[in-house]
């Protein structure tokens, strides 16, 4: 960590290093990409949402003029997939497809016209199986199995955790609380469509440009589904047109047209069309919830159980991930004793879910904050006092061994409250009217990485030469939430130099440093980590060769304004780039790297590695409501939002990332879903997609964003470079739960399901007005046969951080004398 | 001409005709079926108009056409002969930014970067009619155009600050 106490760069609001290229449209996105002898890939996507393949014929296609290339799937013999435990897609179905626009034939043509046109004449011959089309389907549905490698029938995955005894806990509580939940599924829709380029270079060897938010486990899946040597491969994320998760996953057409690329000598491109985008998908999972907490009739919650039911779609993707998230990180927001999560997700032919913004944690987050106004009101509490008087205590354990940091939640809460004028509105605005509060918790970064690996997990190298030019390389990914500016920020202001005087190479695993991607809010901390170490390397280098110059100790040189000085008098020094010539004289030519790996987790348990952090960031959300009764009409005048940044590294940054978080969870808040109908039997009775189109696909335009007050608690976590936590996801998180919140204030009744829609209020209100429980959401919860669960004690309860019982093996002896000592 | 040529259909070959391209005229030599929006980026080689869905759903690829914006995806190409189009890459006067361009790099609406060619275009519209506009004929301006990075904030309070940043030029 820097010493540093004044900043020259950091927390100072400045144009983005990348602004100048944004706004003259040069930033190059993959479909910008143009080389000489370039072909044109379509792919042949699955009518069904469920078949065996009897026979593919693709002579026609290949025959048609200008097209050079038809493959299939057995072109490509070896699975992919982006975690370990789940490579079960392949580029190209060979045999099986498994939703509506899987994909399993490609055509290369001289132009994309004749590529579609020649997708025609491909004759594919079906055997169509069951369709298995929601969680309860795939519950009771063993055959057809939708994967042969499920835990069983067409359940993907079980995952059972106790932390302390839960029943005892709820037994001993003077309130205990039941609530189901629904979370519909939804998608990132980034505005750019995804796209790849393929081409040979010179020399043979493989180069792929792809909007991936991803390049090096994209790097790593071309690797294996080429059976290249990886050294062979370059895979070029170029700057993302917005990705949200939706950019994390390898994708079927990255490695397609690498394959054609290679096989023909030519560059291939490939660019998705927006139908299908929503098949590529990948987003929320929809998800079922149940939730029993405890409370005593002080307010304080004594225990949590959890049970989840996660809509997983057609393959594994991050779903095992997203599934331990659903209940990873109830823990950190809220002091809670005892802690009992079960989850399960399913297989269903629907295109895949994975990541999208806040991965697996919005839909319980959605859960248990309406659960905890419901608290509040039963036991007579202000719900943001509630709140307030729970909030976890920084530095700390939780029940399900995560290590907090700081943080600046109860901080946030007095912000919104304040702002908001929350004391004067709660209960009291006029009917119609009204106000919710919510917070939230997110990573900073995931603690491990996807693979297994002792490696550094962020890697930055730093060059300098006698001219004083800085720059630096990390193969972290601009996904426009504002990587590139936050690694020339850093380095900037550890060496003193103006942040337009650095250039940054990022996102290429062909010249830049190992870093994992931009995904799980990582990239400010582990980036900006091995960044500073990097610039500290060097800084030391230079401070020696210019102490000598000035005859002076290293130590009380400073660095700023392009300048070396003695701290004391700033009069005596040198610029940075004669400071770099002394150095490189002496030293001879410069760089240095930086890199990151977080903090080894307490946690040791099997199923440990999903939650922990190297710093969590907090948020709290107040959002006010106006519902039309005979309508049934929401309208949001204002959200007052409040976010523990630790330190802002750029705050206009920042704030656009936190707005855009607002302007995210409202849209899923209100409308964003990602549905599907069952054609009629004349039609085929196929299960599709309703709305594939952006203009069905309702998202917030200009005209529904309320205003949004957004403030930025700084408390700087020891953890983060310069203190500086996440912003690009967590601020999403409280969204959703506040406005439920709101509705109830406005009109007194709720709605436990997202999205909130006109229809959904109505129907409440009718309920109301016939004196019957004024609620619209599920009515049961499934049985779900969730394993015993595997039992960890509390850190406060003697654990060690270990299972003392894992599910079908016998007590683990030497765990449970550790547990007892 | 060659085999391939032969047996593509008389409406594949390429029509001719003069465009006004961010003032300079241009021949431009085109696929008959192809859009505007598909002849800037392909035949022309203005990338900076973006596509998000060919549909005229999102206002990724809005241009300006006798002034006017116009969802380049919905309009064909054999339509503009004698047109004026505006695109992003004729914003800057040189190496100098438009006014909405600086004060969208300023100020943090542009994140991703990627709706920002179109926004820009559909708010110069709006500021050559309205030199002055209240922020409710900002939201309405752009409404045809989405953004999912931003939540749209800082792209009125750009163009704000660009309507500003013109009138002080101006005097």
């Amino acid at each position: 960590m820097s010493v540093k106490q004044r900043f020259d760069v950091v927390g100072k609001p400045r144009r983005r290093v990348d602004g100048r290229a944004k706004v003259t449209g040069q930033t190059r996105f993959a479909d910008d990409i143009v080389l000489l002898r370039m072909l044109h890939c379509k792919l042949l996507r699955s009518p069904h949402p469920h078949a065996l393949i009897r026979s593919i014929d693709v002579a026609r296609a290949q025959a048609h003029p200008g097209v050079r290339l038809v493959i299939t799937g057995k072109d490509f013999p070896i699975t992919f997939g982006i975690l370990p435990v789940t490579q079960d897609e392949y580029p190209l179905a060979p045999e099986h497809v498994r939703y509506v626009g899987d994909p399993i034939a490609a055509v290369i043509a001289k132009d994309e016209q004749t590529a579609f046109e020649a997708l025609d004449l491909i004759e594919v011959k079906y055997q169509p199986l069951a369709t298995i089309g929601t969680p309860e389907e795939a519950l009771a549905t063993d055959e057809p199995r939708i994967h042969g490698y499920s835990e069983r029938g067409n359940i993907h995955r079980l995952q059972a955790f106790e932390f302390g005894d839960v029943e005892q806990a709820l037994a001993e509580s003077d309130h205990v609380f039941e609530d189901v939940f629904f979370f519909e599924g939804n998608t990132h829709l980034p505005i750019e469509q995804h796209a790849a380029v393929a081409a040979l270079d010179p020399d043979g060897k493989l180069t792929l440009w792809s909007s991936t938010q991803v390049p090096h486990y994209v790097h790593r899946a071309l690797a294996r589904t080429l059976q290249m040597p990886a050294a062979h491969i370059r895979v070029i994320a170029c700057p993302n047109g917005g990705g949200f998760g939706g950019k994390t996953d390898i994708c079927n057409h990255e490695i397609v047209v690498a394959k054609a690329a290679l096989t023909l000598g030519r560059p291939v491109k490939i660019c998705l069309t927006r139908e299908e985008v929503f098949y590529m998908h990948r987003g929320r999972h929809p998800v079922l919830m149940k939730l029993r907490t405890g409370a005593t009739k002080d307010g304080k919650l004594t225990g949590m159980h959890l049970q989840t039911l996660v809509d997983g779609g057609g393959y594994g993707s991050y779903g095992v991930a997203s599934t331990f998230y659903t209940g990873a990180l109830q823990t950190v927001t809220y002091e809670l004793p005892r802690y009992k999560f079960d989850a399960c997700r399913v297989f269903t032919n629907k295109p895949p879910c994975g990541p999208k913004r806040g991965h697996g944690t919005p839909q319980p987050r959605f859960g248990q904050e309406v659960q905890l106004d419901k608290i509040a009101e039963r036991l007579g509490l202000d719900p943001a006092e509630f709140r307030l008087n729970i909030v976890a205590k920084p530095h700390s354990l939780t029940a399900n061994w995560l290590k907090i940091g700081t943080i600046g939640l109860a901080e946030c809460i007095r912000q919104v409250v304040e702002r908001s004028d929350w004391k004067k509105k709660f209960r009291e605005l006029p009917d119609g009217r009204g106000v919710g509060i919510a917070c939230s918790s997110y990573l900073c970064g995931a603690g491990l990485p996807i693979y297994w690996n002792k490696m550094p997990q962020s890697g930055v190298q730093l060059l300098l030469d006698r001219s004083g030019q800085v720059t630096v390389f990390c193969g972290a990914t601009e996904v426009g939430q504002g990587s590139d500016d936050v690694l020339v920020a850093v380095v900037a202001e550890v060496l003193g130099v103006d942040p337009f005087d650095v250039r940054c190479v990022t996102g290429d695993t062909g010249i830049t440093p190992v870093d994992l991607g931009s995904y799980s809010s990582r990239v400010t901390v582990m980036m900006g980590n091995a960044a500073i170490q990097a610039a500290e390397r060097l800084r030391e280098l230079l401070a020696d060769a210019a102490a000598e110059q000035l005859g002076v100790s290293p130590e009380r040189l400073a660095f700023a304004r392009a300048r070396v000085f003695l701290a004391e008098d700033p009069s005596k020094g040198v610029s940075f780039r004669e400071a770099v010539e002394v150095a490189e004289a002496k030293f001879g030519t410069l760089g240095a790297v930086g890199s990151y790996t977080p903090p080894k987790a307490p946690g040791k348990y099997k199923g440990a590695g999903v939650g922990p952090s190297p710093a969590y960031s907090y948020t709290a959300c107040v959002v006010e409501v106006e519902v039309d009764k005979s309508t049934g009409w929401i309208t949001v005048p204002k959200i007052w939002i409040a976010h523990d940044i630790g330190r802002s590294i750029n705050p206009v940054l920042v704030r656009g990332q936190v707005e855009g978080s607002v302007y995210m969870g409202l849209g899923e808040a209100l409308m964003e879903e990602q549905v599907f109908r069952r054609l009629p039997p004349k039609l085929s009775n196929a299960f599709v997609h309703k709305i594939p189109s952006m203009l069905e696909y309702k998202s917030l335009t200009s005209l529904d964003m309320p205003e949004v007050v957004t403030m930025l608690v700084e408390d700087p976590d020891p953890n983060c470079p310069f203190g500086a936590k996440e912003a690009g996801q967590g601020p999403l998180l409280p969204v959703m739960p506040a406005l439920a919140n709101a509705i109830y204030d406005a009109i007194g009744v709720r709605i436990d399901e997202l999205p909130i829609t006109p229809d959904k209020v109505l129907k409440a209100l009718e309920l109301k007005a016939k004196g019957l429980t004024p609620r619209v959401g599920p009515d049961r919860f499934p049985n779900v046969p969730y394993p015993e669960p595997m039992l960890v004690p509390p850190p406060w309860e003697g654990g060690d951080g270990n299972a003392i019982k894992e599910p079908g093996k016998s007590p683990l002896k030497k765990r449970t004398e550790a547990v007892a000592s | 001409m060659n085999a391939v040529v032969k047996q593509d259909a008389p409406t594949r070959r390429n029509v001719h005709m003069r465009w006004l391209v961010n003032g300079e005229e241009v021949d431009v030599s085109f696929a008959p079926y192809k859009t505007l929006l598909e002849v800037l980026r392909e035949d022309l080689g203005l990338t900076g108009t973006k596509h998000g869905c060919e549909l005229g759903e999102c206002g990724a690829c809005a241009v300006l056409v006798d002034g006017e914006p116009l969802l380049a995806c919905l309009a064909l190409a054999v339509e503009c002969e004698g047109r004026a189009i505006e695109t992003v890459e004729g914003l800057a006067r040189g190496p100098e930014l438009h006014p909405l361009q600086s004060a969208f790099a300023d100020l943090g609406a542009a994140q991703c970067g990627y709706c920002t060619p179109g926004i820009l275009m559909t708010a110069k519209a709006l500021l050559e009619h309205e030199p002055n506009p209240s922020r409710e004929r900002i939201k309405d301006a752009i409404s045809g155009n989405l953004c999912r990075c931003t939540g749209y904030q800082q792209i009125f309070e750009a163009i704000e600050e660009a309507a500003e940043r013109m009138k002080d030029s101006v005097r």
